[in-house]
């Protein structure tokens, strides 16, 4: 599987998501940089978390004008695999790759710590290697994290079983719309998240959990 | 040019013994700008001259050591071609007047006093004092600091995995905020401040220069009072966006050879980077502050000399190679200036639209800052504490409870989870525990870190207080299982012209200076904050010390949870029950009285040496050392974080239970082990004892003459206290 890492100024988890992909695929990817206008061709593109343009106007509204998301977008149309971690989940509800947007944490803070997730739907590039209903454990580090649409667009989400990770019940670290952690495209090739997988693929750091993100995307685009 | 009068003199924080001598070295009256950049490289924060004479007994030498104080951070060796490279600083008057940007800015500085050597950040650490919590200004202090220094590190991708915080009366006008930041650079590409050659170009990369933080230097070299709030247009505003590129721009051009030397722009800016960097190269510098890239209309020398804008860096250039540097500021979207020249006259010349406006010996300003011998007083040693000192029959169940959701014992939770501490995926030990654990990227070696200081006994006895602080930190470090290698010390004070203040800095620093020689952990860099007092009050001496230590293989450290129910408690060192300036006595009985526990440093070698042998042998994974609230505040700590009950045979009564005697550790293991750790205990004469063990029913702490105690009202005592102030309304 050959992947891509955009990367914006002050995006933070490029190498974190470089390592992982590394770790998982045995191959470098390749790292594109926001300035440029085409990615190359590859299986997977990541947009990694961060604070990409110091999140100023709004969390991954000056990346979504960005030269290098105008291919992200052509490519994500033409059925390439996108996966945005955390501000990279802010990015694509931006760029409209994704429905709804992330508002501020209700609390009103920013929140780092591991947090139980479901998996409701394992139908998906990202999530086939999981069980259905079953519970894992990423870490969230995030201050706008909570997910918001209007009802009509919730209800699509999970009438078409577009919702792939919610917060387990009680764990909801940010106030978000029915627990919604991370959500697919239309297509189901787009996925948004904010907990990070790529933070809990080494046991030495306490969790393996989201090593089956990877090996999802190794199974369905290899 | 503006007339220099007395008056101007005094409002440059300068004596008029100060005044004359800077005469005396210009030859000449200094002109306005001059005067300026005296004032700040002279100041007590740049110049250190009320403790320059002292801080030379502090041990600074040993085997692993590659660079000691006198460059932006210590850098030392941990092998394979790797350095780590650290630094605590201060940020008390600044954040007091503006916590979010004071904060923020402090963390900011410190980064980039790690990064302009050649390393890549790995870790902050912070050490938090504040006033007590019902004083009205504490909770907004608490929220703005730590919100600060999130919003920095956060955006800037580098953990934060711990530190410590404290409240007390003392700090009730003057908070404390320390920062620590750890990074890791290869041996050979240690990058160093000083601009040696004639002829090579100064280049200013980074942010432009505004007027703001001008003076920030000299505030921080005098007392509040009522009308320190105005001092806000003193305090910077960091831009952690600004400072993540800066960061990535600098790496990359010291991948290339074209450095030949860098230093931020902190304290006092142009000036002190200029100065100090032609000081330490022996070299003159010559600016022409037309280059400098400016935020605002019509800035004047003065204003840029002295401004504090964040985010810059100076640096000097092998000639030819200012073009291969610019593309990398331009790729960044960084300003980049070549506003200079090295020279070899030992001059710091200063043009502004076409004339001199400054011209001073480079000497006069780095070198010949007045050292002061200022005259101290020593404070006598407390007596031993009164027999009836406390109440023997207070419930234990009670007391325990309280102590453990008291303000300085509470879980500091509610501050960490505002901080990534998993961003870069190397932190293996997360915030809560005696020491952060983080892995050098791509090996199995990891650092540990950890931050000390017991201001209480540092008021109660200066000497023995430094001493602790040292050997808390080198405690919590071996806890861990870590090798401890080498500090940075934050040396936050009153008035050293009080000369019982100036006792305390004088005994706390020889207390530093003979652990740091005992216990072979050298000091390497560090920061001294003084005049840290409002209307007259000091705060508690707080020489906070920041330990770094190495783990040879990662994967063999002990952390504090309680893993396996059987497992034996074995207690190591020996328990005489000192209560004098224990926090019991003080949040039980409401009394600050007594001497604080003596620390014996051999002793102290000797038990941790043992129980770092345990951890690197593989024998022993669950250890928490000793410190305030003594061992059942151990004990409760260890069973809160595994989940699991403990139930204890040995010790017993008040004393023993809540004594803060030093050089203890506990340990959870398997009861084969156990036996076979007390026999080589007792072989390396090392006090050693099973007091109880993990489970017992499972659900309660279960102590001689204590009402057993669920672990589960623990915790919600443990947890909420913070929480539950921070979210109540004014």
């Amino acid at each position: 599987m050959k992947s891509a890492v955009v990367v914006f100024p002050a995006s933070n988890c490029d190498r974190d998501a470089a390592v992982a992909l590394e770790q998982m695929t045995g191959q470098k990817p390749v790292m594109v940089w926001h300035g440029d206008s085409e990615i190359p061709d590859v299986d997977l593109i990541v947009l990694p978390g961060g604070f990409s343009y110091g999140d100023y106007l709004r969390c991954g509204a000056m990346a979504s004008q960005s030269r290098i998301i105008r291919d992200v977008k052509a490519k994500a149309d033409k059925g390439v695999a996108v996966l945005g971690i955390c501000n990279g989940f802010q990015v694509l509800t931006e760029t409209g790759l994704l429905p709804g947007a992330l508002m501020r944490n209700a609390k009103l803070k920013f929140v780092c710590r591991p947090v139980g997730l479901t998996i409701e739907e394992s139908q998906s590039a990202f999530t086939r290697a999981y069980a259905k209903g079953e519970t894992v454990r990423f870490p969230v580090a995030h201050g706008e994290g909570n997910y918001f649409a209007d009802d009509a667009t919730l209800d699509r989400l999970e009438g078409e079983g577009r919702v792939a990770f919610r917060y387990a019940e009680g764990e909801n670290p940010n106030g978000s719309a029915r627990n919604i952690a991370g959500i697919l495209s239309e297509k189901r090739n787009v996925l948004g998240l904010m907990p990070h997988p790529e933070r809990v693929v080494d046991a030495a750091l306490g969790g393996t959990d989201g090593r089956r993100v990877f090996q999802s995307l190794i199974e369905t685009l290899s | 040019m503006i007339e220099i009068t007395p008056q101007i003199v005094r409002e440059h924080g300068l004596s008029d013994a100060e005044y004359g001598r800077i005469k005396q070295l210009l030859n000449r009256e200094p002109n306005y700008v001059e005067l300026g950049v005296f004032s700040v490289m002279w100041s007590e924060h740049c110049s250190y001259k009320s403790t320059r004479a002292h801080l030379r007994r502090l041990p600074t030498k040993g085997p692993v050591v590659i660079q000691g104080p006198g460059e932006n951070a210590g850098v030392v060796d941990i092998g394979d071609g790797d350095a780590v490279i650290f630094k605590m600083e201060s940020h008390n008057h600044p954040s007091f007047i503006e916590p979010y940007q004071g904060a923020a800015t402090g963390v900011g500085g410190i980064m980039r006093d790690v990064f302009t050597m050649g390393a890549r950040p790995i870790a902050m650490m912070n050490a938090l004092r504040f006033g007590t919590p019902d004083h009205p200004k504490t909770r907004h202090l608490v929220a703005g600091v730590v919100a600060g220094i999130g919003g920095y590190g956060n955006c800037m991708g580098v953990p934060t995995v711990g530190g410590e915080v404290n409240f007390h009366s003392a700090y009730n006008g003057n908070i404390l905020v320390n920062a620590m930041c750890v990074g890791i650079a290869r041996q050979d590409k240690i990058f160093k401040s000083a601009a040696e050659g004639a002829g090579n170009p100064v280049i200013y990369v980074g942010s432009k220069t505004g007027r703001d933080g001008i003076h920030g230097a000299t505030m921080a070299s005098a007392e509040f009072d009522e009308n320190s709030e105005e001092k806000r247009p003193t305090v910077q505003v960091g831009d952690p966006f600004t400072e993540k590129l800066l960061l990535e721009a600098c790496l990359e051009l010291m991948a290339t050879d074209a450095i030949i030397a860098i230093q931020d722009m902190g304290a006092a800016g142009l000036t002190s980077s200029s100065a100090e960097m032609a000081s330490k190269g022996n070299s003159g510098i010559e600016l022409n502050l037309d280059h400098v890239p400016q935020r605002e209309e019509n800035m004047t020398a003065y204003d840029m000399m002295l401004s504090e804008s964040q985010e810059r860096m100076l640096a000097v250039l092998k000639p030819g190679r200012e073009d291969e540097a610019r593309r990398i500021f331009d790729k960044w979207e960084l300003d980049f200036a070549i506003i200079g020249i090295t020279t070899d006259t030992n001059r710091l010349v200063i043009r502004h639209k076409g004339e001199i406006v400054a011209d001073m010996p480079v000497n006069a300003l780095a070198d010949e800052a007045p050292v002061y011998e200022r005259p101290f007083t020593r404070r006598p040693a407390l007596p031993p504490l009164a027999k009836n000192a406390f109440d023997p029959k207070r419930p234990i169940a009670d007391s325990l409870l309280q102590l453990i959701g008291s303000p300085d014992l509470s879980s500091r939770r509610w501050v960490w989870e505002q901080f990534d501490y998993t961003v870069m995926a190397d932190t293996v030990q997360a915030p809560g525990g005696d020491a952060a654990v983080v892995r050098v990227h791509g090996t199995n070696k990891s650092i540990a870190i950890a931050c000390d200081v017991t201001p209480r006994y540092c008021r109660a006895d200066p000497f023995e207080g430094g001493k602790q602080a040292v050997a808390e930190c080198w405690r919590n470090l071996t806890s861990v299982g870590a090798t401890p290698l080498a500090v940075t010390d934050n040396l936050n004070f009153g008035n050293p012209e009080r000369p019982e203040t100036m006792g305390e800095i004088v005994a706390a620093i020889d207390g530093i200076a003979e652990a740091c020689i005992a216990l072979g952990f050298p000091v390497v860099s560090g920061n001294c904050s003084l005049y840290n007092e409002t209307n007259g009050e000091p705060i508690l001496p707080t020489p906070a010390i920041g330990g770094v230590g190495l783990l040879k293989d990662g994967t063999r450290h002990a952390s504090v949870a309680f893993k396996r129910a059987g497992d034996a408690i074995v207690l190591i060192g020996e328990t005489k029950g000192h209560l004098g300036q224990s926090l019991y006595l003080r949040e039980i009985e409401g009394s600050e009285s007594g001497p604080p526990p003596p620390v014996d440093l051999g002793v102290e070698k000797r038990n941790g040496d043992f129980v770092r042998g345990l951890i690197e042998m593989g024998q022993v994974d669950t250890v928490h050392d000793i410190s305030d609230g003594g061992l059942l505040i151990a004990v409760a700590e260890m069973a809160m974080a595994g989940g699991m009950g403990a139930m204890l045979e040995g010790p017993d009564g008040i004393a023993q239970l809540f004594g803060e005697d030093q050089a203890r550790y506990l340990l959870a293991v398997p009861h084969s082990i156990a036996q076979e750790i007390l026999g080589d205990a007792k072989a390396a004469g090392v006090p050693a004892a099973i007091i109880g063990f993990v489970g017992g029913t499972g659900t309660h702490l279960e102590v001689p003459g204590m009402t057993a105690t669920r672990i589960a009202a623990l915790k919600s005592a443990h947890e909420t206290w913070l929480p539950n102030y921070m979210a109540a309304p004014q």
